[in-house]
C-alpha cells in the first residue's frame, strides 16, 4: 500500500507501508546504527518519536526477543530504506513486518532515508506524519498542531515500585523509560535494584535502603519532568546521584545548569567521547535530543565528557553531593561495549566510600 | 600529543612487485602514508623496487629509491640516509617481513632508527603462530584447536587426534601460500611439504577446520593514547573455507545482530590493546552460524588489501591516518578528512551496502585449476556501491568485464542439476553465477544453503534478482518493472535481453518517466555531518546529492580490476593523467572500480565516480557531467574498448581518435597502412576455419605465431610449430571467441624491441627504447627488457625511429603511443602498435625523467611538442641503465603453466638501476627475488629445437661451478659433447622432486616441448620447481641473462643503491 511521510516543513516523501498502517504523528529523528533496530524499536528513550535508520537495509536479522530494551516498541513510527522479507538468524523468531504488526506500530519502506537524514540535520527534528491516506493540507494542518506530549515520561515509566533482589549494593532507580540495558549492566555488578516510578517522592525512595540513586534515560525534554527534579534536589547531598542521558539532563537542572534542545540530536553507536581526565577516547552509543549547556554548569559541577564532535557536554560530576552522570549510554543497546566500565567504576567507588564511611 | 619531535628522517618500506596476495592496495597505502608524512614535515626516503607505482614518483617522498627489497640494499641505503624512523606497517608483507630483517640483523640498533608504529614484538607476536596463540589463550580469546608443527611427523600425529578436516596456514606468507585445507592423510602429508618450505621460518600451523562458519573481518585503528576504533566490519558472503581475497565480501557485516556486531567488535579492540599496535590492523573471525560462539582466525598488523577495501568502502583513509599515529598524532587530533568538521576519532557509519568481487586470472589460464580454497588465487577486486544488496551485487559483477552483463553465464545455462549440484559444493570463481544458475533450476534456497553454507540472507537476496528476471521474461515490461529492475541494478542490455524489448522501447519508457539513476555522497557519517567529499555512487532514488560545476571538465577512464597483463601502470597512468588536467585548470573526473587504487582514492581527483566501466554506467555519468571530452588513451584496453560505443553515443573522445585506435587494432586495415607507410611486418592472414589456418600456416612456413583477434596480454597467443599443434590451437581458440577470427603470423624468430612514444600530429618525441632480453615469442610483459638498447645499431636504431614518426603521423596519434618491433639479420619489423599508454609508460617516465603522461595530456588538450622543452625524436639517454624484469605468481596458481610463452603470465614487475648493464641485471634478478649461487645442481631437459644454442649456456654454467644433471634426451646429447654430467630419468618425478626439497637441485633448465600439455613431465617438473621456489628457465636467453649476473656478482665490487638521478 503507498504510504507518505508528511513533514513539517512540508515536504512529502513516498513509500509503502509496512508493519500496522495506521496514520501516526510524531517528531522526526535518525538513528545512524548499522545494527540494533531491534534494541531501537523498543528502547524507552524514542517514546514519542518516528525513527529513521540511516542504514537501508533493515530487519537482516530477523527480530529474537532477546535483545529488546522493554517490553514492547516504543517508536511511534518506522521509517527505512528497506525492510528484510526473508531475514535469517539462529534467533531469530520473526520479521520485522510481523513484529510492528503484532505491536500496531506504523511502518513505511521504500524511501530516500539519505534525502530525509538530509532535510531533518538542516532543518533540525521536525514534526512528522506517516499516513496511507491521499495527502492532504488537513493532514498536514494535523501535523503542524501536532505538539510532543509534555507527559511522555509517565507513559513509559513503571507504575509501580519493583524489587530485583541481590547480594550487592542497593541502587535506587528512578525511573524516566529506563533500557533494559542499564539493568542488566548493574545486574551483572550484583546490585540489588528498587526501580521507583518517576513521579515517587523523594522521601518513599528514602524509605528504602539504597546505596546510591540513578536517574535514568529516558524521552523528552527534561524540564517537562518537574517532579523529578524536585525529588533530584531533595536527594542531593542524602544519598549519592548518578544519571543517565535524561537523568543526566535531570541532575544537571536540579544542580542549577541548564539544558537546551539541539538541532537533531545524537542517535547512534559511532559517537565519539573525550575522557577530559585521560584524555582518553570513547565510542559510546547515543540517543538524545536535548543536551546540558556547558557554559552553565555551576561551581561545583565539573565537566567529566565532552562530545569530540560538537564539543557538548556528556557528563559532569559533582563531588560535593557525590553525583555524576553521563549524557551516552554506558549499557549501549545498541552500540559499543567501550563505556561498561563506567559502572564498574560506579560501583567501585559508591563501595569504597561506603567503607569508608563506616571506617569513619 | 603532537608528532613526535625526534623524527625529522622517515623511511618507508614498499612492497615490491604485484603478485597475488599483494598488489596496488600497497600503492594505495604508501602513497597516502608518504604524503600523510610530508604533510606532518618530515623528510621521506621511499625504498621500493616495483617502478609501476605512483608512490615511487619523485613527487610522492623527498627520495626515492627504486632498488630491490633486500636486506643488503636497506642496509645500504639506511648507511647513507639515516632516517631516525622506520614505518614497516604499509608495504605489506614484504614490509614487514624486512623491518624483521633488518633489525634481526642489528641494523637498526646500529643506526639508531627507531620502528615507527607498531613494535616489533607486538609485529612477531601477531605473525608468530605460537606467540599469537599464547597471547589470545592469555587474554582470554577464543583460538580454534591447533598446534604449530615443524615437521611432517609432527603434523600427522596432530592431525591423529583433532580428525580431518584440517587448515594448513604457514607461518608468515602472503595470501595463505602453501596452505589449505586437508581432507585426509594424502593431502596433509603434500600440504605439510610445500607449506613448511614456503614458511619464512619453516613453521606451520595446523588447526581444526570451521569450515562454513561465517567469516568477518575488522578494521580497527589505535593511537598511543590508547584509543582503538573500527573503521569498517566486513562479512564474507563465501563462509570460512574460502580465502577472504578470493571471496565476495560486503561491508559492512549484513547477518549480525548488534549483539554480536559488538561482541566482535570488543574482541577486536581487546586484540589490538594486547597487540599495543599503533596504527591499523585487521582481525579475521569466524562466527558460528548457530550460536555466538566465535574463534579469532588471524590478526594482520599492519595495513592490509582489506584496509584498502576498508578505506574506500567507508570513505576513511586508513593508511594515511597510520601513518599520522606513527609518528606520534592521536586520533582525536587528527581532522577528518570528509567531512572537515569532525575528528579522525570515530567510527564511520555506511548508508549504502558496498560488494567486492575478486577478479581472477582464469579467463586467461583457463586450463588452471579454478577452485577456491584457503590458498588466495585472484590477481584483483572490483568494487560496488548501492543502497541495495542486489544492485551492489550486479554492479559489481559488471565491473568485472567478463561477458558477462548479469548474473546469467552461457556456458552455465547449460549445465545439468547434477553438474550444478557438483559446483555449489566445490567452489570456484563461477560460484555466483552456478548459485543464480541453480535458483533458475528451481534449486531451494535451503538447498543451496547446505551445499554452500553461504547465509539463506544472501541467497535470498539472489533469488530476489532471479525472480525479476522471470518477471522480465514473462511480464509486459511496465514502468513499474523497468523502474524495479533498474534499481536492482540490471544493465539496460539484460533488461532488453530478457524481456525481447528494443533499446528504443526501454528507452521510451525511461524518458517518459524520467528512469535515470541519481548520485549520492560517500561521506562517512550516513548523512549526519556536511561534508563535500567529491566521491559518488549511483542509485535509483529521490535525490541527486551531486554538485555539477560550471567548470570546463575533462572525464578520465580507469581500467578497473588488476589483472594479468592489465595492471598498475594503468592506474599510474589515470592519475598522472588526473594531475595533469588539474594542473591544466580543468575539473578531472575519473571512474574507475577498483579500491584498490591510488585512483579511486577520493582526493586523487577533483571527482570520483566508483562505477562499473560499462558503457551505460559511463555515460550516466557523462549525461550528467557534459564533460568536454573523455580520455580513454590511460585506462588500458579497458577504456579503449569503451571508445567506439562513446563515439556512437555522440561523446568526444580526446586524443588519438577512435577511427586510428580501429586501425591499429583491426588486422586487415593495420597492414594496408603499414604497406602505404612501406614499413615490414611479419607476414600474416586472418582466418576463420581449419582448413583456412592449415593453407595459410603452409604459405607462411612453421613455425607460426597465432591468436585470436583483439586481445589483452597476448591472451591464447600461441607460436605453432607443426600441423597437430595447429588443429589443436584452432579447435581451442573457435570456441574461445567465435565473434572474431583467428590471426596467423609468420613467427620471425629475433630480437624484440619497444618504443613509447608521445605525438601531436606533428611531432613525435621518444622517451626511450628498451630492448627485450628473450628473443620473440615471450610475451613482452614477460620478457626483462633494458633501456637503453644495448645491442641494436645505429642502423637499426634510425629504422625504428623512422618507422615510429612515420606511424605516429599517419595514425595522427595525440598522446601516447606504443610500438613493438622484431629485428631479425639488422632489419626492423613491426608487430604491433597501441595508440595508447602502455604497460612501460611508468617505468620510461621514471627513469628518463620525462613526464610522459603531462606531456601527453597537454598534447590532447592543444599544446605543441615545439612549444614544450623535451625536444622531439629520441630523448637522449644518460649513463643510467634500466633492467625491468617480470615476476610471476605461480606458486598460487595450481596447473599454470610456467613456461615462457606469447601469453602473457607475470603479474608485477621490478626494476633494476645501475650505471652498468650487468649490475641492473643482478639487481633485476635480486628484486625479482632470484637467488644467486655459485655451485649446485642444475637440471637441464632441453627441447629438440634449443639444444643446439644452449652449449655455450651449458658450459657457462659449469664454468661458474654449477653441476649438471640432464633428462634423457638432453643426457645423450651432452654425452655427444662430451658434457660432464649426471642422468636421470624425467619420469622420475619422486627423485627429482626429492633433490629439489632438499636444495641440491637449485635451478632448472627446461625448454619446454608443447605448452599447457599438463600432463607431460616437463609440465610436470616445473610445477615442482614452482611449488619448491626453485628459479626455472625456459628461456636461454633469460638463463644468458642470469648467468651474465652471476658473474657480474662474482666479479666486481659491492653493488651500491642509489636514487635515480645519481645514475643519470
Amino acid at each position: 500500500m503507498e504510504a507518505h511521510i508528511l513533514l513539517e516543513d512540508g515536504t512529502i516523501l513516498n513509500g509503502k507501508a509496512f508493519g500496522s498502517c495506521e496514520t501516526v504523528i510524531g517528531e522526526i529523528v535518525f538513528n545512524t546504527g548499522m545494527t540494533g533496530y531491534e534494541e531501537v524499536l523498543t528502547d524507552p528513550s524514542y517514546g514519542g518519536q518516528i525513527v529513521t535508520m540511516t542504514y537501508p537495509l533493515v530487519g537482516n536479522y530477523g527480530i529474537n526477543h532477546e535483545d529488546v530494551q522493554s517490553d514492547q516498541i516504543q517508536v511511534t513510527g518506522f521509517v527505512v530504506k528497506e525492510w528484510s522479507k526473508y531475514p535469517n538468524h539462529w534467533q531469530c523468531q520473526q520479521t520485522l513486518d510481523d513484529y510492528l504488526k503484532e505491536h500496531h506500530i506504523s511502518g513505511i519502506y521504500g524511501v530516500d532515508t539519505r534525502l530525509l537524514t538530509k532535510k531533518i540535520r538542516n532543518y533540525g527534528t521536525m514534526k512528522c506524519m506517516i499516513t496511507t491516506e491521499v495527502v492532504s493540507d488537513q493532514l498536514f494542518d494535523q501535523v503542524k498542531s501536532y505538539t510532543f506530549p509534555k507527559d511522555i515520561v509517565s507513559k513509559v515509566s513503571t507504575q509501580h515500585i519493583k524489587k530485583i533482589d541481590s547480594k550487592g549494593l542497593t541502587i535506587g532507580i528512578v525511573d524516566l523509560g529506563i533500557k533494559k540495558g542499564i539493568l542488566d549492566q548493574l545486574k551483572r555488578l550484583s546490585c540489588s535494584l528498587v526501580v521507583f516510578p518517576y513521579d515517587t517522592t523523594p522521601e518513599d525512595i528514602l524509605a528504602y535502603p539504597c546505596d546510591a540513586v540513578l536517574f535514568s534515560n529516558g524521552p523528552g525534554d527534561p524540564k517537562d519532568v518537574d517532579s523529578a527534579i524536585h525529588t533530584a534536589k531533595t536527594l542531593m547531598g542524602q544519598v549519592p546521584l548518578r544519571g543517565i542521558c535524561l537523568g543526566h539532563q535531570i541532575l544537571a537542572l536540579a544542580l542549577g545548569a541548564d539544558t537546551y534542545k539541539l538541532k537533531f540530536g545524537h542517535r547512534g553507536s559511532n559517537h565519539p567521547v573525550l575522557e577530559l581526565e585521560t584524555n582518553k577516547v570513547l565510542i559510546t552509543s547515543q540517543n538524545h535530543g536535548y543536551a546540558v549547556r556547558d557554559d552553565s554548569l555551576t561551581d561545583d559541577m565539573e565537566a567529566t565528557y565532552t562530545n569530540i564532535n560538537d564539543q557538548t557536554n556528556e557528563g559532569f560530576r559533582c563531588v560535593k553531593y557525590q553525583l555524576e552522570t553521563v549524557q551516552f549510554h554506558p549499557e549501549e543497546g545498541p552500540g559499543p561495549e567501550d563505556t561498561h566500565y563506567i559502572f564498574d567504576k560506579w560501583i567501585k567507588q559508591l563501595i569504597t566510600n561506603k567503607t569508608h564511611q563506616l571506617e569513619v | 600529543m603532537p608528532k613526535n619531535n625526534s623524527l625529522r628522517k622517515v623511511l618507508v618500506i614498499g612492497s615490491g612487485p604485484i603478485i597475488i596476495g599483494q598488489a596496488a592496495e600497497f600503492d594505495y597505502a604508501g602513497t597516502q602514508a608518504c604524503k600523510a608524512l610530508m604533510e606532518e614535515g618530515l623528510q621521506v626516503v621511499l625504498v621500493n623496487s616495483n617502478p609501476a607505482t605512483i608512490m615511487t614518483d619523485d613527487n610522492i617522498a623527498d627520495k626515492v629509491y627504486i632498488q630491490p627489497l633486500t636486506l643488503e640494499a636497506l642496509s645500504s641505503i639506511i648507511e647513507k640516509e639515516r632516517p631516525q624512523g622506520l614505518l614497516p606497517t604499509l608495504g605489506g608483507q614484504t614490509g614487514l617481513n624486512l623491518a624483521v630483517e633488518l633489525k634481526e640483523a642489528g641494523i637498526l640498533d646500529q643506526f639508531n632508527v627507531k620502528l615507527l608504529g607498531t613494535s616489533l614484538a607486538s609485529i612477531k607476536k601477531a605473525e608468530d603462530r605460537e606467540s599469537f596463540r599464547q597471547l589470545m589463550l592469555d587474554i582470554g580469546e577464543p583460538i580454534p584447536n591447533s598446534r604449530i608443527v615443524e615437521s611432517l611427523e609432527e603434523g600427522l600425529s596432530f592431525a591423529g587426534t583433532i580428525g580431518y578436516p584440517i587448515i594448513i596456514r604457514p607461518a608468515y606468507t602472503l595470501g595463505g601460500t602453501g596452505g589449505g585445507i586437508a581432507n585426509d592423510e594424502k593431502e596433509l602429508r603434500e600440504y605439510l611439504h610445500t607449506g613448511l618450505m614456503h614458511s619464512r621460518i619453516n613453521q606451520v600451523l595446523l588447526e581444526k577446520s570451521v569450515a562454513g562458519w561465517k567469516e568477518i573481518e575488522y578494521e580497527v585503528m589505535r593511537d598511543s593514547n590508547d584509543t582503538c576504533i573500527i573503521i569498517c566490519n566486513m562479512e564474507n558472503m563465501d563462509p570460512v573455507g574460502i580465502h577472504t581475497g578470493d571471496s565476495i565480501v560486503v561491508a559492512p557485516s549484513q547477518t549480525l545482530t548488534d549483539q554480536e556486531y559488538h561482541m566482535l567488535r570488543s574482541s577486536a579492540l581487546k586484540i589490538i590493546r594486547a597487540l599495543e599496535i599503533e596504527g591499523g590492523c585487521n582481525v579475521q573471525y569466524a562466527l558460528n552460524p548457530k550460536s555466538k560462539e566465535y574463534i579469532v582466525i588471524e590478526v594482520n598488523p599492519r595495513v592490509s588489501r582489506s584496509s584498502a577495501l576498508a578505506s574506500k568502502a567507508a570513505g576513511y583513509p586508513i593508511a594515511k591516518i597510520a601513518a599520522k599515529i606513527a609518528v606520534g598524532l592521536h586520533l582525536h587530533e587528527i581532522p577528518n578528512a570528509v567531512t572537515k568538521k569532525t575528528k579522525a576519532s570515530f567510527e564511520p557509519t555506511l548508508d549504502y551496502v558496498v560488494t567486492k568481487i575478486p577478479k581472477w586470472p582464469f579467463d586467461k589460464f583457463d586450463y588452471a585449476n579454478r577452485t577456491l580454497g584457503t590458498q588466495m588465487k585472484a590477481t584483483g577486486e572490483v568494487m560496488a556501491i548501492d543502497r541495495t544488496f542486489e544492485s551492489s551485487l550486479l554492479k559489481a559483477v559488471i565491473s568485472l568485464e567478463g561477458k558477462e552483463t548479469g548474473l546469467r553465464k552461457k556456458e552455465i545455462e547449460t549445465m545439468t542439476k547434477e553438474e550444478l549440484d557438483y559446483k555449489l559444493s566445490h567452489p570456484d570463481d563461477q560460484r555466483i553465477f552456478v548459485i543464480a544458475e541453480a535458483m533458475r533450476k528451481d534449486f531451494s534456497v535451503s538447498e543451496i544453503q547446505h551445499l554452500t553454507q553461504i547465509d539463506p540472507w544472501f541467497l535470498h537476496k539472489i533469488k530476489h534478482i532471479i525472480d525479476a528476471e522471470r518477471r522480465l521474461q514473462k511480464e509486459p515490461l511496465t514502468k513499474e518493472l523497468l523502474e524495479l529492475t533498474e534499481a536492482m541494478g540490471f544493465t539496460d542490455y539484460e533488461i532488453q535481453a530478457l524481456s525481447g524489448q528494443s533499446y528504443a522501447m526501454v528507452d521510451t519508457i525511461r524518458r517518459a518517466h524520467k528512469l535515470y539513476p541519481v548520485y549520492k555522497m560517500v561521506d562517512t557519517c550516513a548523512a549526519e555531518f556536511e561534508s563535500t567529499t567529491p566521491y559518488y555512487y549511483s542509485t535509483y532514488e529521490e535525490e541527486d546529492e551531486n554538485i555539477i560545476s560550471k567548470k570546463e571538465k575533462v572525464l578520465v577512464i580507469g581500467s578497473g580490476p588488476i589483472r594479468i597483463g592489465q595492471g598498475i601502470e594503468f592506474d599510474y597512468c589515470s592519475v598522472h593523467a588526473v594531475w595533469a588536467l588539474q594542473k591544466s585548470g580543468y575539473e578531472s573526473i575519473i571512474i574507475n572500480n577498483n579500491p584498490e587504487t591510488v585512483s579511486t582514492d577520493f582526493d586523487t581527483s577533483d571527482k570520483l565516480y566508483f562505477e562499473p566501466l560499462f558503457i551505460e554506467d559511463v555515460f550516466n555519468v557523462i549525461r550528467k557531467e557534459m564533460p568536454k571530452g573523455v580520455i580513454v588513451q590511460f585506462g588500458g584496453q579497458t577504456a579503449i574498448n569503451l571508445a567506439p560505443k562513446l563515439v556512437q553515443k555522440g561523446v568526444q573522445i580526446l586524443g588519438t581518435s577512435v577511427d586510428s585506435i580501429d586501425v591499429a587494432e583491426d588486422r586487415k586495415r593495420f597492414e594496408r597502412l603499414l604497406r602505404e607507410l612501406k614499413i615490414s611486418q611479419p607476414k600474416g592472414t586472418t582466418v576463420t576455419s581449419y582448413l583456412e589456418a592449415k593453407k595459410a600456416a603452409d604459405w607462411l612456413g612453421y613455425p607460426v605465431l597465432v591468436r585470436p583477434s583483439y586481445v589483452i596480454g597476448g591472451r591464447a597467443m600461441m607460436v605453432v610449430r607443426n600441423e597437430e599443434e595447429l588443429e589443436a590451437y584452432v579447435k581451442e581458440a573457435v570456441a574461445l571467441s567465435s565473434e572474431y577470427p583467428i590471426l596467423i603470423d609468420q613467427y620471425i624468430e629475433g630480437k624484440e624491441v619497444e618504443v613509447d612514444a608521445i605525438a601531436d600530429r606533428e611531432d613525435v618525441l621518444i622517451p626511450g627504447i628498451m630492448e627485450h632480453i628473450e628473443r620473440s615469442g615471450v610475451h613482452s610483459g614477460d620478457s626483462i627488457c633494458v633501456y637503453p638498447p644495448q645491442t641494436l645499431s645505429d642502423q637499426v636504431i634510425q629504422t625504428i625511429l623512422e618507422d615510429t614518426k612515420k606511424l605516429a603521423s599517419a595514425l595522427q596519434v595525440t598522446g601516447l603511443m606504443n610500438i613493438q618491433f622484431v629485428v631479425k639479420d639488422e632489419k626492423v619489423y613491426v608487430i604491433e602498435v597501441n595508440p595508447r599508454a602502455s604497460r612501460t609508460v611508468p617505468i620510461l617516465s621514471k627513469v628518463t625523467k620525462v613526464p610522459m603522461v603531462q606531456i601527453a595530456i597537454d598534447l590532447i588538450l592543444g599544446t605543441k611538442l615545439k612549444d614544450l622543452p623535451y625536444g622531439t625524436g629520441l630523448y637522449p639517454s644518460t649513463n643510467l641503465i634500466a633492467v625491468k624484469a617480470p615476476v610471476f605468481s605461480f606458486v598460487k596458481l595450481n596447473n599454470v603453466d610456467s613456461a615462457l610463452t606469447p601469453e602473457m603470465k607475470s603479474t608485477g614487475e621490478v626494476l633494476g638501476i645501475d650505471n652498468q648493464y650487468e649490475r641492473a641485471l643482478v639487481k633485476a634478478f635480486k628484486g625479482a627475488g632470484y637467488p644467486f649461487y655459485d655451485k649446485g645442481v642444475v637440471l637441464v631437459s632441453l627441447n629438440e629445437a634449443s639444444k643446439k644454442e644452449a652449449l655455450p649456456t651449458i658450459k657457462a654454467l659449469a664454468e661458474i661451478g654449477f653441476s649438471l644433471l640432464a633428462t634423457e634426451g638432453t643426457s645423450d646429447y651432452f654425452k655427444q659433447h662430451a658434457i660432464a654430467h649426471e642422468r636421470i630419468s624425467k619420469a622420475d618425478l619422486t627423485a627429482i622432486e626429492n633433490r629439489m626439497k632438499n636444495q641440491e637441485i637449485v635451478m632448472l633448465y627446461n625448454t619446454p616441448t608443447k605448452g599447457k600439455a599438463t600432463d607431460r613431465d616437463g609440465f610436470k617438473i616445473r610445477n615442482k620447481a614452482v611449488g619448491l621456489n626453485v628459479p626455472c628457465f625456459t628461456s636461454t636467453d633469460t638463463l644468458n641473462a642470469y648467468i651474465k649476473a652471476c658473474k657480474a656478482l662474482r666479479d666486481s665490487d659491492e653493488l651500491t643503491y642509489e636514487t635515480i638521478d645519481y645514475y643519470c
